[in-house]
């Protein structure tokens, strides 16, 4: 009896499950898939004097990413990506503390008021940095006029400005996780802490934090891992300056045009990705929360 | 009243750092809207030279700019219409049937959502490359497809966790076949959550800077193009254009977040 | 017996909404007082401001004689058990009772010693190291109680601490909650909408509706005299009527009612030709075959029903207005369809001012104008 109703469900679910599934299948197998297989053992191969790829298996380019130029830039990528995640907690937080704790009626004004920046298109806001902190910029021309400094000074392709354009990035991707922790943590928690004694630093620490910190982890999740790769950043804000390993890979695709070793460069980076992927489960995190 | 002064200058701090963070956000914002009304004419385009609606009328002769645009248009609505069919089919497929490599799938559905923008930019444009595939409007569409059908699936399966599929049994056993049951009860239900993924597949296509930049060939998308003339200066007209796609995407925001689209109306 | 919680000329408004209406309230030390009403009435709102979840917009509240509406929750000698019960999905079952402690920095060893006492008191010994989601509504509901009794507050405000559990565990978890009260003397201030909870549990009850204290007093005096007309129908069932004082001898009042005569006991604040409201509980409720003296009321047997120890009867009046009267089931019953003469025993009845006679008032007036 048993065998009959499985083999009745089989016919009945094969097709509409290949209608359903194949597509979504076919794209992953060759546009997900493939393309990191190919960039993998890419990685392994050599390049002839002309920079085309020779395919022959290699262990060169991973010994080129140990040099300590190399190194130097991983320390800075891995630094500014530390900053930008930290720095984003540390506005993000209070932020989406107090729109997700706002009465009703305000708090979905200003949750589109984060919206719409996040759905501006983020190289266009760069751009507007870029104009106000420029030699010219306007943040010049009113320190000029305050008296403050007199001759132009260039904010401009320094480590700080890649930083700030890093922030102000991926703010939003730090905020929207934590507005929906914050918004599901139970006011009578807050109400319990408080009525047994706890003064609201405490209550801070015991209560909200820890039941928010899932939010907390995939919000650095969302942050630190995208900034090491936002090569275009710190190429309009930082000028070459503080090159990432975003731009080192940029770089050997389109202007040095040795793939193979950018291919390396990413393996580096998703197996980075992959770390910080695994350590956020292991702290309890959830996948889901990191599609927003 | 000390208490109820304490509480005030809680609040006074409290709306002023909020202030503080939304001055941050929309800055830059400002600063582009500024200068699409900025009169001067030469580069870098940067101090103010008075107040011109010119640049509004100038964009429509700027032909790249425009075509950058459109371009940026049909690879969003393209890329928007083939991931949304494929993301809800595939969501409704993977929720309901069992078979084998179910899990790979569901993994597979995060790679492009946590692996850096950069590393599928490259992955792509070296299988595009190495197969032949000429770069261009069909590279951008099939890559912008590629990481907007994960985002479409994840909406439409949090519609589906609060399904009850007895729903669908109801409508066969009152004669609809597989199909109509799609169309008549499948669908409707999960409407919110299909124009949900929708949305948010449209605003990543349009905000897309990283993956097109490596696999766009000749074609220019409005952001490239954007990025192309950073060096330069950006001449205003781009400003004017922004700012137009700036209000139309507060226009979007309000629509969707009054529950217009989001079927406040709908629950399951 | 000296006075724990005062509550003086207290409002509480939202906007334009109107919640507590200058409340007056005196709560003893030791008593279990009950605020009892339906919802919106305003009797969670009263708890939550002596709590310090909200302030009082105008008025005063003391705890133990010391003005506290300056006064944070955390700073103030009262704990509250939830309704929603509001553990820390986080901490432990042990973490949870122990907080308040820790908060106070009691030493180590002796938060451990008292926790597991105060575990052992609400029978929840083994249950140290589970967390909230791994206990029944009933368990969780004692981590509750535990938690906010470990820090012996003068007062414990429990809102509704019974309303998601089922039946028979709410009745064995009153007995309970009744028992450690009385162990620990500790006041309780218990806010609930469940009238049967309310005689079983308290002391005494404080009757709110639509933001005022409609009567203060003991379950008995309630239930036996209740002051309005809201009170005598919101607690158990009774039958109500609306007449005139026609005449009042002895202290015994006589009212005309629209089927006609009734006699009822009544004090001197009652004067003749004043529009008042009978009401009688059914158990009270007698009748006879033949007419009773000084009752005037005729009424047809409609149906009995027919639960567990009594039957309910079901009369009614020639205008059409029913009646219940109940009898200990097992006694010899008129037919359905016959005849009867209801009457009671005029202590038994309890007549009460009625305010609705201003309408009549306002009629006049415009009948004048």
């Amino acid at each position: 009896m048993d065998g009959k109703r499985s083999k009745h469900e089989f016919r009945s679910n094969t097709l509409p499950a290949v209608v359903t599934v194949g597509p979504v299948s076919l794209l992953l197998l060759f546009l997900v898939v493939a393309p990191l297989v190919f960039v993998a053992v890419m990685s392994f191969c050599g390049t002839d004097e002309y920079y085309n790829v020779v395919y022959s298996f290699t262990a060169e380019n991973y010994g080129k990413l140990l040099s300590v130029d190399y190194l130097k830039i991983y320390a800075r990528s891995l630094l500014i990506s530390f900053i930008t995640t930290v720095l984003c907690v540390l506005i993000g937080y209070p932020f989406a503390y107090i729109i997700a704790r706002t009465k009703s009626k305000k708090r979905q004004l200003l949750y589109m008021l984060v919206i719409i920046p996040f759905w501006t298109n983020s190289l266009i806001r760069i751009y507007g940095w870029r104009s106000f902190l420029g030699n010219s910029g306007w943040l010049v021309k009113a320190l000029q006029f305050l008296h403050i400094i007199q001759e132009p000074v260039d904010f401009l392709y320094k480590t700080g400005t890649t930083v700030l354009g890093m922030v102000y990035c991926f703010v939003p991707f730090m905020v929207l996780p934590l507005y929906t922790a914050i918004e599901k943590l139970d006011g009578s928690l807050l109400e319990a802490s408080s009525d047994l004694g706890a003064k609201p630093v405490r209550t801070l620490f015991e209560v909200i934090l820890p039941l928010t910190s899932g939010g907390i982890f995939s919000g650095c999740i969302m942050v630190f891992i995208p900034c090491l790769g936002y090569f275009f950043v710190s190429n309009i804000l930082g000028g070459g300056n503080t090159d990432m390993i975003g731009n080192l890979i940029e770089r050997q695709f389109k202007s040095a045009n040795n793939w193979p070793l950018g291919a390396a460069l990413s393996i580096i980076l998703i197996l980075l990705t992959l770390l910080l992927v695994k350590l956020y489960q292991r702290l309890g995190g959830d996948m889901e929360s990191l599609g927003v | 009243m000390k208490k109820i002064r304490k509480e005030k200058r809680k609040k006074g701090i409290s709306i002023a750092f909020c202030m503080a963070v939304y001055l941050f956000l929309f800055l830059p914002i400002f600063v582009v809207v500024a200068n699409s009304f900025n009169a001067t004419t030469s580069k870098p385009y940067l101090s103010w030279k008075g107040f011109t609606f010119d640049w509004y009328v100038k964009l429509w002769s700027n032909s790249s700019l425009l075509e950058s645009f459109a371009n940026t248009m049909i690879i969003a609505l393209t890329s928007t219409l083939l991931s949304t069919i494929i993301g809800t089919l595939g969501a409704v497929g993977i929720y309901r049937y069992k078979f084998k490599g179910k899990g790979v799938i569901n993994g597979l559905l995060y790679i492009p959502v946590v692996i850096p923008e950069i590393v599928i930019g490259i992955a792509l444009l070296t299988i595009f490359s190495n197969t032949g595939v000429p770069r261009g409007m069909l590279t951008l569409i099939l890559s912008h497809v590629s990481f907007c059908v994960p985002y479409v699936i994840f909406n439409v399966r949090a519609r589906l966790s609060g399904y009850d599929s007895s729903i669908e049994e109801a409508s066969m056993d009152l004669g609809a076949n597989r199909v109509v049951t799609f169309f008549e009860i499948t669908l409707p239900v999960l409407a919110p959550g299909i124009a949900g993924g929708a949305l948010l597949a449209f605003t990543l296509s349009i905000d897309d800077v990283i993956i097109s930049y490596f696999v766009n060939g000749q074609t220019k998308t409005y952001p490239l193009k954007v990025m192309e003339s950073i060096k330069s200066g950006v001449s205003p007209d781009v400003n004017a254009l922004s700012t137009l796609i700036l209000l139309g995407t507060i226009g979007l925001v309000i629509l969707t977040q009054s529950g217009i689209l989001s079927g406040k109306h709908n629950k399951v | 017996m000296g006075t724990i919680v005062e509550m003086i000329g207290v409002n509480k408004r939202y906007g334009s909404n109107h919640v507590v209406k200058d409340l007056n309230l005196i709560v003893n030390e030791g008593e279990f007082l009950t605020l009892l009403g339906s919802s919106g009435c305003g009797k969670t709102t009263t708890l939550r401001m002596i709590a310090g979840f909200e302030e009082p917009t105008t008025g005063s509240i003391k705890v133990e004689g010391v003005p506290v509406e300056e006064k944070e929750p955390y700073e103030r000698n009262v704990n509250t058990v939830f309704q929603t019960y509001a553990l820390f999905p986080h901490k432990t079952i042990f973490d949870n009772i122990a907080y308040g402690l820790k908060m106070k920095k009691v030493p180590k060893e002796e938060i451990r010693e008292r926790v597991l006492e105060m575990m052992d008191m609400v029978q929840l010994t083994g249950f140290e190291k589970r967390y909230p989601s791994q206990l029944s509504g009933g368990q969780k509901q004692r981590v509750a109680i535990a938690r906010a009794l470990i820090n012996r507050p003068r007062v414990l405000l429990l809102d509704e601490p019974l309303g998601a559990l089922d039946l028979k565990l709410r009745k064995q978890m009153q007995l309970e909650l009744k028992r450690l009260q009385k162990k620990l003397n500790i006041t309780f201030i218990y806010v609930t909408h469940d009238q049967e909870e309310a005689l079983t549990m308290s002391d005494r009850i404080a009757i709110m509706h639509d933001g005022i204290v409609d009567q203060l007093d003991t379950p008995t005096e309630i239930y036996e005299h209740p002051a309005t007309r809201f009170v005598a129908t919101f607690i158990g069932e009774t039958n109500t009527y609306d007449g005139c004082v026609t005449s009042i001898t002895d202290g015994i009042a006589t009212i005309t009612l629209e089927n006609g005569a009734v006699k009822v006991k009544c004090d001197e604040s009652f004067s003749i030709l004043e529009y008042a409201t009978v009401s009688v509980r059914p158990e009270k409720m007698r009748f006879a075959k033949e007419p009773h003296e000084g009752f005037e009321l005729v009424a047809v047997v409609k149906d009995y029903i027919y639960v567990g120890s009594v039957l309910k009867c079901i009369v009614s009046l020639p205008n059409g207005n029913g009646l219940k009267i109940e009898r200990l089931a097992g006694q010899e019953l008129p037919e359905i369809g016959s005849r009867i003469y209801p009457y009671w025993e005029p202590a038994d009845a309890v007549l009460m001012h009625n305010d609705s006679y201003k309408i009549f008032k306002i009629l006049d007036e415009i009948k004048l104008a």
